[in-house]
Formats: C-alpha cells, structure tokens, sequence
C-alpha cells in the first residue's frame, strides 16, 4: 500500500513538471470536494498506468518474441483454442481492479453530495447561481443581496448552491473548490462546495449553451466569515435594489459584466423548486420573459 | 425459386422465409420504438402546465368501441390466416376485407377522439402531457392507416394472382404486422386510458 | 422577402463562399465529365441502381472517405482556431457550427458508412452467401444513408449549419436559442440516414442468421461476422430510440410542442436521456465492428488462429448487453443523486471488463504466432497500445465523483477521440488495406501505408494527449477561444501540431490510393495474405455472384482447412445461380426523401405533401411489383471462372 502511494506522488510529481511550475487546477484542490475528486483521480490514473504498462509490456514481448523474420521459414504457429485459467485471470484481475474503483467510486459520490465532513458542524450558507445567456446571477437569500458574474464566499464553511438557469443547460463549475453540476430550467440542484483557505479562483460555466459561451465566467472570492460580513454589510449600504424591471434586462442575451444589488430575484421570480417545481408551473417564467422581449 | 411443398405456402420458399425473419426483427424495432414513446409519456404525463390532465379529458365509450373494433380486427385477420392455410382463396379475402373495414371504422373512432381532445382544448401544443399522448396514439394510429393502405394492396393481389408462396407470405406478414398493432393497442388501452381515468 | 432570407446563410464568412464556389464547380466538373466520357450511362446501370452488396458497400467507402475529409476539414479549422489565445480565425457562431458538423459527419456519416462498408462488402462474403437477404433494401439504406448525409452537408451553403453541438440537447437547440434552420438539418438528415441504418440492421441479421453456408453454425462464424451480428441487434434496438427522440425534437422545433421545451411541463432533460440511450450503444455499434476487422487481421498475420474465441463472442454479447445500461454516465452531473451514479459508476466500469478481455485475447493470439508486419497489422499493433490508453480513461471517467471534474473538459475529448480514432478508424484503415486486393484486385502500396500508418498514429497521440492535460488545467470543451493567462496556449499548439501531422497522414492515404491505382502491380491472386476465412477463397476482384458453388464449412477458419488441412471447400457441382434484379427505384427513394427532408426543414409544406405522397408512391410501386430476379446458367458461371481463376493461377 505504501509503495503504490510513493508512486502516486511520483506520477503526480510528473504531472506537474509536465505543466511547468503551476500545478494543474483540477489537481490542486482548495477544497475538501476538489479534494476528495483529486485523490480519486491521482488513484485512478495510478491503477491504470499499471494496466497500460502491463499491456505495453506484453505486446513489446509477443512483437519481439514472435517476429516472422527470427523464426525458422517452416515454422508453422499451433492451433491454439484458449485455456480456462488464462479466462480466468484476464478477467478475475480486471473484476478485482472494477471493484475495488467502484467501491471508491461510490463512496467518494456520497462524499461530494453533502456536506463536506470538515465543516459537519458549520452552519452552511445557502446562495442560488442560477444562469442567463451568458451570465451567472448569484442570489444570497439570507443576507439578502445579489451578485452578477462573481460570487463572494466565506472560506472554512459549507456552501450549498442552488443552481437553476433561465434557458440552456449550464454547468457551474469551480474545478478548485468541487467538481460540476447542471444548472436547468425546470429543477433545482444542489452543489455542496467549501474553501479550505482564502483566495481567488476560477468559475465558469462548462456546459457549452451558445455563441456566449467561451466568456460565461465569473470570479469567485473567498474570504474569511468576518470579512464575508463586512462585504455583506457593505454591499447593503451602497448596491442598488434589484427591482424586477432591472432583473428582466439583465435577463436579455449579453455579457453585462459585474455588478451587485440589494434584494434578490427569487422575492418575485422563484426558483422552480418545491412549488415552483417545474413539472407544475404553466407559462414559465422564461416564456413571460421571452414575450416581454419581443415587446421590445 | 426453390418451393418446398412440405412447408405452409408463406414459408414455402427461401425468400420466403427470410421476409418472416426480417419482419419479426422489424416488430422488433417497433417494440423499441413504442417502448420509448411509452417511456416518455410516462415521464411527461404528469406535466400538464396549464392544460388539462389525462382524467378531464379521457372518455371511455369511444375507447371501448375502440378496444372492441380492433380485438375483433386481429380475430378476423386470424381467421383470414386459417382461411390462406385451408387454402380458401375467397374466404380469405373476404376476412382481409372485414378486417380492413374494422380498421377504417378504428381510425374514425380515432379521428372523433382527436377532435374531442382539440375541443376540449388538449392539442398538441398545450402541455408536454397532451404532446405525448397524441403523438403515442398518433403514432398507432398511423401505423393503423398504414396498415389499412398495405392491406387493400394485398387484397388487390390476392384477387389479381391468387394464393402463391408470394402473396401468401405477403398475407402473413401483414397479418403479424396487424396483430403488434392489436398488442400495443391493448398496452396503451391499460397504461394510458385506464391507468389515466383512475 | 422574408421567405427567402432563411435560405441564406446567417453568418457569412469568406470560407463558405469559397466553399459554394468549390462545391459549384465540382458538381459542374461532374456532370461535364460523365458527358465528355459518355459515363452517364455507366453510372445508372452500374452503380445507382446495383443492389450487389459489394458495389453498395464500395459506395459506403467512397462516401466514408469522403465525409472524413469534410470532417477532417472542420476539425482542422477548429485546431487552428485554438492553436494560440485570442485567435479570430473564427467568429463564437462559426465555430459552434464547425463543431457541431465536426461531430456529426464524423460519427454518422463517417464513421457508420466506414462499418457498413466492410458489412456490406465483408459478411455475404465470409458466410459463403451471393448477396444479402434483402438486396433491394441493401441498396435504399445506402441511399437513405447517402441523400441524409448530402442534407446535412448542404446546411452550411443553403439556410446554415446546426450549431447546437452534435449532441443537440434541448432547449439549446430549440427554436429560441438556434434561431437558423441548421437544427432542422441536423433532425432530418440523422432521420433520413438512421432509417437507413435500421433497415441495414435488419436485414444484416436476417442475412447473418439464416444465409451462412452448410456446416457453418454460429459457433463456426469468422470474428468479423459475430461482431457484425451483435452490432446488428444493438442497431435494431438502439435506432428507433433515436427516432422517437428526433421526431419529438422536430415537432418542438416546427410545429410548437412542448416535449423539451422549459415551458408547458416541457423536460430538457428528457432528451439528454433519449440521446444517450442511443448515443451510447452507437459507439459499440462502432467498435465491435472495428473489433471484429482487428480480430481478422491479427489472426491472419500471426498466422494463427484467434485466442479464445469462445470468449472473445461472450464478451461481446455482454458489451452489447451492458451498452443499454450505462447512458446516465453521460451526465453524470444532472443532478440525478449519489445512488443512481453509483449504480451507473459501476455498470460503465463494469464494461471494461469483456474490452479487457479482447485486448488480452489479442495479445494471447500473437503468442507463438509468426508475426508479419503488413499494414494492416502494422495499424493493429498501433492501435492495441493507443487505445488501451484511451480505454483506461474511460474507467476514470466512470468514476462519478471524479467525473464531475472531467465532464464537458478537454480530458473527455481526448478520452473519446482516443478510443474511436484508434478503435475505429485505424480499424477501418487497417481493413482498407487489408480488403483493398479483394475489392479491387491490387494492394495498396506497402511502404507508404507503413509510413502513413506511424504519421497518424503519432500525430493522433500528439493531437489528443496534451487534452488530457489542459482538461485537467480547466479548459472547458467547446469553447471558442480563451486568454493567454489561462497556460492553455501550449498544450493547444502541441495538438495542432498533431493536427496537421493528421492531415498530411490522410493525405499520404489518398496519394496512396493514386500511386497504386497507376503502379501497383495486377493479378494478385485471390489469397495475398495467406488469410484464413471464407471471403479469400473468391476470386479477386469477385465476381458479382461471388460464388460459383457453395462453399461447405468445417470450422471458423474454412480457407485455411481447405489450404493446409485438406478440406474440401466446393464438393457441389455447378449450379445455375439466382441472383436479385437491379432497380433504380431505391435510389429514385433517396431522392425523394431528400426532397422531403429539405422541405421540412423550411417548413415548406406543399412540397413536404407532394413529396410524402412520392415515398407512398414507391412503397406501392414495390409491393405491386414481380421481382423474381434472374438465373446466371451454368456455362455462365464457368467461363467467368475460367477466365478469373485462369488468368491467376
């Protein structure tokens, strides 16, 4: 055990030196999920140089070995049919090697669906990403504010994201602090993220939704919870309110680049969860908001 | 071509027997393709948006006539069928007719169903759950009209040329075509109306 | 004037009018030079209304190469556009076009025609049967295929092309947000070629079950035919999911239903299911093919027979089986819980399983052989190593939790591209080069098939690997540019690089094909390779009835009992041979479903009528129809064999 460690870290060690001096952001986790989906991978990609090594190895050997030209010309190759224990070892090692990534596989899935371990016993903050063609929009129900295209947070604590979107399927993505999850028009999804540590990090969208895509990013900021507070504070004293009519522009295909508000849009436009489910509601919102645009 | 007397006249030659064949792994295909209209009308039949759902707008006495014309159809292509294997030419054709009658009177019954669900303000674009429903029925349904076209053809040769290995096998595979129509009809009779008027 | 600005194209570049120009002048070049050789004539009686499954599968190939050039071309112009940051090569609209057709033409109209080329050429031959069991339908699926593909590849001169990404998910592609008539083209074009396909499926199985020579059971049938019959039966079971799904998409698209719109209960991710349930067993529908032309090789240049044959059929059943089970792993991140994940964590890693046993299959029927290094092996061997590369990070991306780090990431496009391009196009090289002697009577020259066969295989490994990395660095696919800070900048330049080694690699193909077309020498006997199934003991190139007695069958190797062991492959006297009529109504069918395609895609609803009406007309036309076919009499047959074997031997 011990041993495939040491080599783990040797391949990761490669990886780096493979990017230069910064180390690849998926593999450099600020996280407890990135964390978790990391350790996966390294392990992951270390079993499996194994199997491509052991494949490498045994065609070099039959390439070399069982060349025409070192052969006798009358050589003539055996009729050979196959032998039950070779069967048996091709595919009793594979099954012993599935088994063993699916037990992980599947442990490591319930890990990154709820709450991170580390911070069981923090209080989560709840903010809903929902999209628009190309932007995020970032509501803080409890704080009661709301960001466009950058997203702050309190590091060392729980995040649930809600995540829905006003149109294509999207995907927010953080790759340092947690893997993806599709944000859509008729449910909502749950995202459980945490930052171990202050700092900036890249997000964006990574579920291709048209001609805005490759710009559908946002900054994420975390911070510590006191100075979360402060920004909470005052965002409150100098943003606008988000009134509906400015939500609806907002809404309007385009890069708008940042901006903050007061209030959030779910006070007037919930999210399609619980009674707002999708499946139930009528005439969406988005058909609403497409007519109004032809209005225009 | 090769006839061999031993076997019943739609089987009778190789070709023959490989259009049996290949129409049992067409059925096949049918089954996937009315599997997944079924899967996606039960993941939509709840999603009615602002439109009706499947128990405002059910009716059940054109459905029984339905149920009744169409069971009745596949019993009277069956007995066309032992008919083509007696040989009775005439008997034969005259089930074929019978059947294809029955099969017009179902798509009228049909059409009537339509046009009471367009009434009653459940068209194709109202919700999810009315796309799916009529797009599950109207692919029955057209596969019905079809048949009564293919049929009628069938009819027309077998006047024309008599029972021969060709028209024989003809006869048969519509006949098989006939009675999938008649299963999956009693699969949407039990999943969609009756499952819907609960 | 409305009316007629949805013909336009809605985003003009200077390369799609070069484009109209070339496609012009091509078809002017065309027709100029059927006339000035008086070839028009040809060209009916022999090609569009043949219903022999080597013509047909011929034009497969031709089609195939050619739609691999027009999706090499989109996939070059991609790679250029990335090579470095900020690049405005391409416009955000041009290139989600470009990707969208990239995907599209390579997997439906490259990739399947490929498989159905050898199918088509291959399994009659290899079971010792003279055509398929439906010839005439043979011949429309070809066109079905062909006049779908033609749809698609008009889109970008006439209306635009799709744009929504091969995967078309909804509401993406739905009127709001592909406002162009590129998505109608996308559903009618995989429409029009998958019935096509089905039909294909259907009558291959058919052809397969009840068609192979006396003594040939099922256990006796040659690797490529077992895994052309599974791939059959996933095809029957997998095209008409896709069917019901494109119909629901084209009724939201034209005529306002709400099956996956985001309003009136509409599901968006209804059609992401649908799409994968056929979308994932139509990679196996390409590999175990591919698998299959690999088996065939490797036996034959070993110079043994195939390891473990009995597992080698097993594993297949069990992929075919396991592909209806494993589509969620697509998306992963819908949010669809940690319990479905696990479960589809575990079938997807589950299916490396049966592919494990076919890599060590192989590697076993090397052991003890007399290896030989040909072309087509030479492919073989480069595959067995790629793809193993390629297969073991599709374990990783069967990892759920992980997968939420690799989906839409460059890692899965490496992934996916190093699995088909080693599984199945060096496949479809290697048979190339290998059933070239039969289809034509030549061999492709040795040498610059080596040569071509280690430029693509390096320039593949130098395309695809550094995406592994920039995917694991964040870059997202699918994206049209990004900025230099993000360190992508290399590892995009690497693959371009590999790119361009692609290019020149298909290119040498192409030349290769010219060089020996004029150099190679003739008359290379029916067996050049020393092969050991059923399809070598024709002469080369084959005569139309491909058999002039029917072969009986002992074992899986009949040509090499009848080359080395003393069997007696043809103990039938001559007999007069049946054979199908040639028709031209399949290809005039083709036509009209064109027409009928295009119709709707502008929602042109006369012509749609009139044309709906045409399809019935053929349909009644056929059912009316005598088609009794025709005998080839003995003297027939034996002169030709005279003068095919003769002139060999």
């Amino acid at each position: 055990m011990k041993k495939s460690w040491l080599r783990l870290i040797g391949l990761s060690t490669i990886v780096t030196m493979l990017t230069g001096c910064d180390p690849l952001l998926v593999l450099d986790p600020k996280g407890p999920q990135a964390q978790v989906q990391a350790k996966d991978i390294m392990l992951s990609i270390g079993i499996m140089s194994f199997i491509v090594l052991i494949v490498f190895v045994l065609l070099a050997y039959m390439l070399v070995k069982f060349r025409a030209s070192k052969q006798s010309p009358d050589y003539k190759p055996p009729h050979i049919k196959g032998s039950t224990k070779v069967e048996i070892i091709c595919v009793g090692i594979p099954v012993l090697i599935v088994a063993y990534l699916s037990f992980i596989s599947v442990e490591s899935n319930y890990k990154v669906e709820s709450t991170p371990e580390k911070y069981k016993q923090e209080e989560p903050l709840i903010i809903y990403a929902s999209t628009s063609n190309w932007k995020w929009h970032f509501s803080y129900p409890e704080e009661d504010i709301e960001t466009v295209n950058y997203l702050y947070i309190p590091a060392e604590r729980p995040i649930e994201f809600k995540l829905y979107s006003y149109g294509p399927i999207t995907s927010f993505w953080i790759p340092q602090l947690g893997g993806q999850k599709y944000a859509m028009a008729d449910m909502v999804n749950t995202l459980h993220l945490a930052a171990d540590l202050p700092g900036e990090y890249m997000g964006r969208n990574a579920n291709f939704n048209g001609k805005g895509f490759a710009e559908n990013t946002f900054n994420v900021t975390a911070v510590t919870q006191d100075e979360f507070d402060d920004w909470v504070k005052e965002v409150k004293a100098t943003a606008e309110p988000l009134t509906e009519e400015k939500f609806n522009t907002l809404l309007e295909p385009g890069h708008v680049g940042q901006s903050t508000y007061t209030g959030t849009h779910l006070t007037f436009l919930p999210a399609p969860e619980g009674e707002n489910g999708g499946h139930q509601h009528g005439t969406s919102h988005i058909k609403d908001h497409a007519s109004q645009q032809k209005d225009h | 071509m090769k006839i061999d007397q031993s076997l019943p006249l739609e089987y009778s030659t190789q070709q023959n027997q490989l259009n049996i064949l290949g129409f049992w792994v067409f059925i096949g295909a049918e089954i996937m393709l009315f599997g997944t209209l079924f899967a996606g009308y039960f993941v939509l039949v709840d999603r009615t948006g602002n439109g009706p759902t499947g128990a405002e707008i059910f009716e059940i006495t054109p459905v029984l006539f339905e149920t009744f014309i169409l069971l009745t159809s596949s019993f009277t292509i069956g007995l066309g069928i032992h008919a083509m294997r007696k040989g009775y030419t005439k008997a034969m054709i005259w089930f074929y007719v019978l059947t294809l009658v029955l099969g017009v009177v179902f798509i009228s019954f049909e059409v009537y169903e339509f046009m009471h669900y367009i009434h009653v303000g459940a068209s194709l674009q109202t919700s999810a759950f009315t796309a799916a429903l009529l797009t599950t029925l109207g692919t029955h349904g057209a596969h019905v009209t079809f048949g009564v076209f293919w049929g009628m053809f069938i009819v027309y040769q077998l006047i024309q040329r008599g029972l021969t290995p060709e028209t024989a096998n003809k006869s048969f595979i519509f006949s098989l075509y006939w009675h999938f129509l008649d299963v999956v009809w009693i699969f949407i009779f039990s999943f969609i109306y009756l499952k819907g008027m609960v | 004037m409305e009316y007629f600005e949805r013909f336009a194209i809605p985003h003009p570049s200077q390369a799609i009018y070069a484009s109209m120009v070339a496609i012009g002048l091509t078809v002017i070049a065309i027709i100029v030079g059927l006339t000035y050789f008086k070839k028009w004539g040809y060209l009916w009686r022999e090609w569009l209304t043949t219903v022999d499954h080597k013509r047909i599968g011929i034009m497969y190939l031709i089609s195939a190469l050619l739609m691999l050039f027009r999706g090499g071309a989109d996939a070059i112009m991609m790679r250029a556009q990335m090579a470095v940051p900020d690049n405005t090569l391409l416009d955000a609209q041009h290139y989600n076009e470009i990707f969208t057709t990239h995907g599209t033409v390579m997997i439906i109209f490259m990739a399947m025609p490929f498989i159905m080329a050898f199918m088509n050429y291959i399994v009659p031959l290899q079971i010792g049967a003279r055509d398929v069991a439906f010839p005439r339908l043979n011949a429309l699926s070809f066109w079905l295929f062909f006049m779908g593909a033609m749809l698609l590849n008009i889109s970008f001169v006439i209306g635009g092309s799709p744009d929504a990404g091969w995967t078309n998910y909804f509401p993406l592609a739905n009127n709001e947000f592909s406002q162009s008539v590129g998505t109608n083209y996308y559903l009618f074009a995989l429409q029009i070629s998958g019935l096509g396909t089905l039909i294909t499926g259907i009558n291959m199985i058919v052809t397969i079950l009840k068609m192979r020579a006396p003594g040939m059971t099922l256990m006796k049938m040659p690797m490529f035919t077992w895994s052309s019959l599974v791939a059959n039966v996933i095809i029957v079971f997998a095209f008409p999911v896709l069917t019901v799904a494109l119909t629901m998409g084209t009724f939201d698209r034209l005529f306002a239903t709400n099956f996956f719109t985001t309003s009136d209960g509409g599901m968006d991710m209804l059609w992401a299911n649908f799409f994968w349930v056929w979308g994932h067993p139509e990679v196996y529908i390409l590999i175990l093919p591919a698998f299959g032309i690999y088996s065939e090789i490797i036996s034959t240049f070993s110079g043994r027979n195939l390891y473990g044959y009995k597992s080698m059929v097993g594993s297949m059943v069990i992929i075919s089986f396991l592909s209806f089970l494993v589509w969620t792993h697509h998306f992963f991140t819908m949010g669809q819980g940690a319990l479905t994940n696990s479960i589809f964590s575990i079938t997807t890693m589950a299916i490396a399983v049966p592919t494990g046993v076919k890599i060590f299959n192989w590697l076993f029927t090397l052991w003890k052989g007399k290896i030989v290094f040909t072309t087509p092996m030479l492919y073989s061997m480069l595959f067995i190593p790629t793809f193993t590369i390629g297969g073991v990070t599709g374990v990783m991306l069967g990892m759920s939790a992980a997968d939420y780090q690799y989906h839409n990431t460059m890692f899965l496009v490496a992934h996916f591209h190093m699995v088909i391009i080693p599984g199945v196009v060096f496949a479809m090289l290697a048979g190339l080069h290998y059933y070239w002697p039969k289809m034509f009577g030549f061999m492709l020259n040795e040498k610059i098939g080596k040569w071509t066969a280690w430029i693509i295989a390096i320039s593949t490994l130098l395309a695809f690997m550094p995406m592994f990395v920039s995917g694991l660095d964040g870059q997202a696919r699918r994206m049209y540019t990004y900025s230099a800070s993000t360190g992508f900048g290399l590892w995009n330049m690497i693959s371009f690089i590999g790119a361009i080694g692609l290019t020149i690699g298909f290119i040498l193909l192409v030349y290769n094909v010219i060089y020996s077309i004029r150099y190679s020498p003739r008359n290379v006997g029916s067996d050049p390779w020393d092969a050991r199934t059923l399809e070598w003991a024709t002469p080369s190139p084959v005569p139309y009835y491909n058999f002039a007695k029917v072969p009986h069958v002992i074992s899986t190797e009949a040509l090499w009992d009848a080359k080395y062991h003393q069997h007696e492959l043809f103990p039938e006297p001559y007999e007069k041979i049946h054979m199908p009529n040639n028709s031209g109504v399949p290809f005039l069918l083709g036509c009209i479903f064109f027409a009928w395609g295009f119709s709707f895609v502008f929602g042109m609803w006369i012509p749609t009528i009139l044309t709906t009406i045409g399809i019935f007309i053929c349909m009644a036309h056929r059912s009316l129809e005598k088609d009794p076919g025709h005998y080839v009499p003995v003297e027939k047959v034996k002169t030709t064999e005279s003068k095919l074997r003769g002139s060999q031997l």
